[in-house]
């Protein structure tokens, strides 16, 4: 039967994404610590940050999967709850500086005081304690995608109706974020972090541990994709993709299930900004900007959307080269490779590299196989899911 | 040389206004009189500024002006003056003549208290009766600021020769505004200055009401009736002021979305490389601005006669090449043509800051497009208003070629039923190719205007395509008339709202109302109506 074939073969390429993040998180870490400077299989520390950001784009390439490649939601604002994510915990990188601010307030950011604001907005409270900055990490991205969702798929706006308003949505926020007064650090944003958890976050060992922890985000994000896209609820989502009305008019309630996993991708995306934020240093508005959101879901198409271990591929891949491409000479071609592969994918690759990857595997294995069964061919054609919007 | 040209046009002047006035003496009392600032005498100096200043020479302002200021310099040995300017050139105060340099004996002119006051009256009759209505004007209008009580003599006797009609009003607005202030003043006189200050009704005339301090109780009172009487009539005009400033917001926004609401509207294709026809449009304006300005600078007034229809050549030619490389192959996935034709923007801008460089170029206005008038109490720009009537017949030559043109009648039918029109042997593929070249020239035309008023850099075109966007989501897709409702719309109530809430502020609360608009009505304020149901 081709659906259990297709769980085994899904299932074997789980398990080598899932072998090797775990063998990254704990060798690269391992390396970067245990190896003396500068042998050859010691992993810089600037290497560890590097691909910390990859992961964390990884995260985030996975929540967007989960919805465009299951459920059919292309959210051009996912760069927003992202950002959101990664502001709850500038807030609390901020508080950690305390008294080593350049103005030594032990309360106020120094912006803040530069700004001349007598007390903490209370939007700041709580961000001291890190339970609580982790809460809102999750709680203000799952908020808004929820409050979001909730309006939108109620009334039924779908398709690129959607992709535009949420691009609304976050460049709305990009704006709001870019005000001095609005409380977050304006057009500088956050920055200038010192600790995080009582330890430096400039030291190797809490660069690696942050890596070793970003592994196991996209390892647990990856396995509550897994479950919830092989589950009932996943094959509704599925459905939704292919025949929304249809799926309607079977009785289901199609905007609680896009409510519910639009939700869980959001949460997501803001774990991935979490994590990311430490590791880079800073974040500012233009994490807001439209740009970075379509970015992100090229990702998952050049990787293979729907096959979630492709967005994960495809964030790597294409951050990989980016970071190739625009340190040298190539530099001023970036945006023109960037540009062709927009083009060149939707094009001529549309199921992305996994998805190809699989579909010739399973091609070539039902050769092997069995040449003479007409019958598993022709079911084929029935229960592939197909590639709609 | 020009200070040397000036001042022969000035002596030239002088003596063409001694002949025409008949004047008894040529070279008698005003060179006199001049030649007293060099006694370095305080009596002397007054006697000869009154002589100057009722001499009627075209020196006379010069001269007492120059004297304000400490830049009329004597020479005591040769009894020669000076006129410098704060440039260092310098003029003959007697002749007019230019003079090469002021002698190292020459001193500044000294003035005490008493003299000041008398230097000041005669500079303010002086301007007051310049022979330039320019000037003239403006003298009214500083005496009506100062509204000092010493001027209210120079301002009746400017007023009782003044023939021109709006130097006129205002000497009568100066004069009120003295007479409100002068404490000896009849209650009649201070009645008419009220009312006279009411019919000026702008926000100097508001300011000088209530400011005017102790009044007779009737005055006091016509003075209030009058403070609401212009309070009223100044929202009013500031009211029009946000709504002028909404509609030419709306024509800017109409014409970058108007292109798009083709392509969308009748292809269903979300183009996200709109904005850099727009772009390539406005870079179309540079070139063709720059081969004028090398080749021939006498064509400069009509470079955008020439751009708009190459720059509709040239972006409708790239939309062309567009349609039929990239996108004939993505119909029915609007998805996947939402993140082509964003990738095409990528390569879009790219390629025109390699080509162009990426700090913005600089394109010109045309004379007939600087400038500005007045109309009531705000002011209008030319380029606003060329930009909201060539977007206003735009908008009508498309609506017309829509509905009289063979292609017209094919758009509308591929729009309405797409399977249906190619039965009926509509060549489709033909249509979607033009109708994206169409919407792409327009873009190119947009970028035309736009170039008039905004940066002409790679970024242009970005910086239009969410607000495009709105517009069209918000008027309705595959309605021309909802993208001119809604591109109004959206103007007008961003100008509304931005002196409430600030100019950031008021954008994103416009993003976050339209967002609340969509669950309301998610087609559109005038959506298709038909029985499809997608998927």
């Amino acid at each position: 039967m081709t659906p259990h074939m297709l769980t085994r073969s899904l299932d074997r390429s789980a398990a080598i994404f899932l072998a090797v993040v775990a063998g990254c998180g704990i060798l690269i870490p391992l390396s970067n610590l245990l190896l003396p400077a500068g042998s050859f299989l010691q992993v810089p520390t600037y290497l560890v940050a590097l691909w910390g950001k990859y992961v964390c784009y990884a995260i985030l390439a996975l929540s967007i999967d989960l919805i465009w490649g299951y459920c059919g939601i292309l959210s051009l604002g996912h760069g927003a709850f992202f950002a959101l994510g990664g502001y709850a915990m500038g807030m609390y990188l901020m508080r950690q500086i305390g008294t080593r601010g350049v103005y030594g307030n032990p309360i106020l950011p120094d912006f803040m005081v530069f700004l001349n604001w007598e007390k903490l907005p209370w939007y700041w409270y709580g961000f001291d304690m890190f339970w609580f900055a982790a809460l809102m990490v999750l709680v203000v991205p799952g908020l808004l995608a929820f409050c979001f969702g909730w309006l939108a798929f109620r009334s039924r706006v779908t398709g690129v109706y959607l992709s535009i308003i949420t691009q609304a949505m976050t460049y709305a926020l990009l704006l709001a974020f870019f005000r001095n007064d609005f409380g977050f650090g304006g057009n500088n944003g956050l920055t200038d972090f010192k600790d995080i958890l009582g330890f430096n976050v400039q030291a190797e060992g809490t660069r690696a541990a942050l890596f070793a922890l970003s592994c196991l985000a996209l390892i647990i994000g990856f396995l509550i994709c897994r479950a919830i896209v092989s589950s009932k609820l996943g094959k509704v989502l599925i459905a939704v993709r292919d025949a929304e009305s249809r799926t309607r008019f079977l009785g289901y309630r199609v905007e609680s299930y896009k409510l519910f996993v639009f939700t869980v991708s959001a949460c997501m995306a803001g774990v991935a900004g979490a994590l990311y934020v430490p590791q880079v240093g800073i974040i500012n508005p233009s994490e807001f900007a439209p740009g970075n959101s379509i970015e992100a879901v090229i990702w998952v198409a050049v990787g293979g959307r729907g096959t979630l271990v492709g967005a994960a591929l495809g964030a790597v891949v294409v951050n990989y080269a980016k970071t190739f491409f625009t340190s040298g000479v190539l530099a001023p071609y970036w945006l023109f490779m960037l540009g062709a592969l927009f083009i060149l994918v939707t094009l001529l690759l549309p199921k992305g590299i996994v998805g190809t990857f699989n579909a010739w595997w399973d091609q070539s294995k039902e050769k092997r196989t069995s040449a003479t069964s007409v019958s598993a061919a022709a079911e084929d054609g029935v229960t592939e899911p197909k590639m709609a919007e | 040389m020009p200070a040397h040209l000036s001042a022969r046009l000035c002596s030239l002047a002088l003596s063409l206004f001694l002949i025409a006035f008949a004047l008894p003496a040529f070279a008698g009392p005003f060179e006199d009189a001049v030649a007293k600032f060099a006694n370095d005498d305080f009596s002397d100096t007054e006697e000869a500024i009154g002589v100057i200043a009722g001499s009627g020479s075209k020196l006379a302002f010069p001269i007492i002006n120059a004297l304000q200021n400490g830049r009329l310099m004597a020479d005591p040995d040769s009894k020669k003056v000076y006129v410098t300017d704060a440039d260092g050139k310098s003029i003959d105060a007697a002749t007019g003549e230019a003079v090469a340099s002021v002698p190292d004996s020459a001193t500044a002119v000294r003035l005490n208290n008493r003299l000041r006051r008398s230097v000041d009256a005669a500079l303010g009759s002086l301007t007051l009766q310049s022979p330039d209505v320019g000037t003239r004007l403006q003298a009214a209008q500083s005496v009506f600021k100062s509204h000092e009580e010493t001027a209210l003599e120079a301002v009746d006797a400017a007023l009782a020769k003044e023939a021109n009609k709006s130097v006129k009003a205002a000497l009568g607005e100066a004069r009120a505004a003295i007479l409100l202030f002068k404490s000896d003043a009849t209650e009649v006189e201070k009645l008419e200055a009220v009312a006279t200050l009411k019919a000026r009704g702008d926000q100097d005339a508001l300011a000088l009401l209530t400011g005017m301090g102790d009044q007779p109780a009737s005055v006091t009172k016509a003075a209030a009736s009058a403070i609401g009487s212009i309070q009223n009539s100044l929202a009013v005009w500031s009211m029009v002021q946000n709504a002028w400033y909404g509609l030419s917001l709306g024509s800017v926004l109409l014409l970058a979305a108007i292109g798009l609401a083709i392509t969308f509207g009748v292809m269903g294709v979300i183009n996200m490389a709109h904005g850099e026809m727009v772009m390539i449009g406005a870079y179309t304006t540079f070139v063709v601005q720059e081969v004028i300005r090398t080749r021939y600078p006498g064509l400069f007034d009509y470079s955008l006669l020439i751009a708009v229809p190459l720059a509709f050549l040239v972006a409708g030619a790239i939309g062309v090449l567009i349609e039929r490389s990239i996108i004939r192959f993505l119909y029915g996935r609007p998805l996947e043509t939402l993140l082509a034709t964003w990738g095409l923007s990528l390569v879009l801008q790219q390629a025109v800051r390699t080509m162009f460089g990426p700090t913005n170029r600089e394109v010109g206005n045309p004379s007939w497009m600087s400038g500005a008038f007045e109309l009531g109490q705000i002011t209008i720009t030319y380029n606003r208003l060329w930009i909201l009537l060539f977007t206003l017949a735009v908008f009508a030559i498309l609506l017309a070629m829509l509905r009289y043109t063979a292609l017209g009648l094919e758009m509308r039918a591929v729009t309405q039923n797409r399977r249906m029109a190619a039965s009926m042997g509509i060549a489709t593929s033909r249509v979607d190719a033009l109708t994206f070249g169409l919407g792409s020239g327009i873009a190119g035309i947009a970028g035309v205007a736009l170039s008039q008023i905004d940066n002409v850099s790679p970024n242009l075109g970005q910086s239009y395509i969410i607000d495009s966007f709105m517009v069209v989501v918000f008027g309705g897709v595959g309605n021309l008339w909802g993208t001119l409702v809604g591109a109004f719309t959206l103007g007008i109530a961003n100008k509304f709202l931005e002196p409430v809430a600030g100019a950031v502020l008021g954008k994103i609360a416009i993003l976050v109302l339209i967002i609340l608009f969509i669950q309301k009505r998610p087609r559109g304020l005038f959506a298709l109506k038909g029985r499809a149901v997608e998927a």
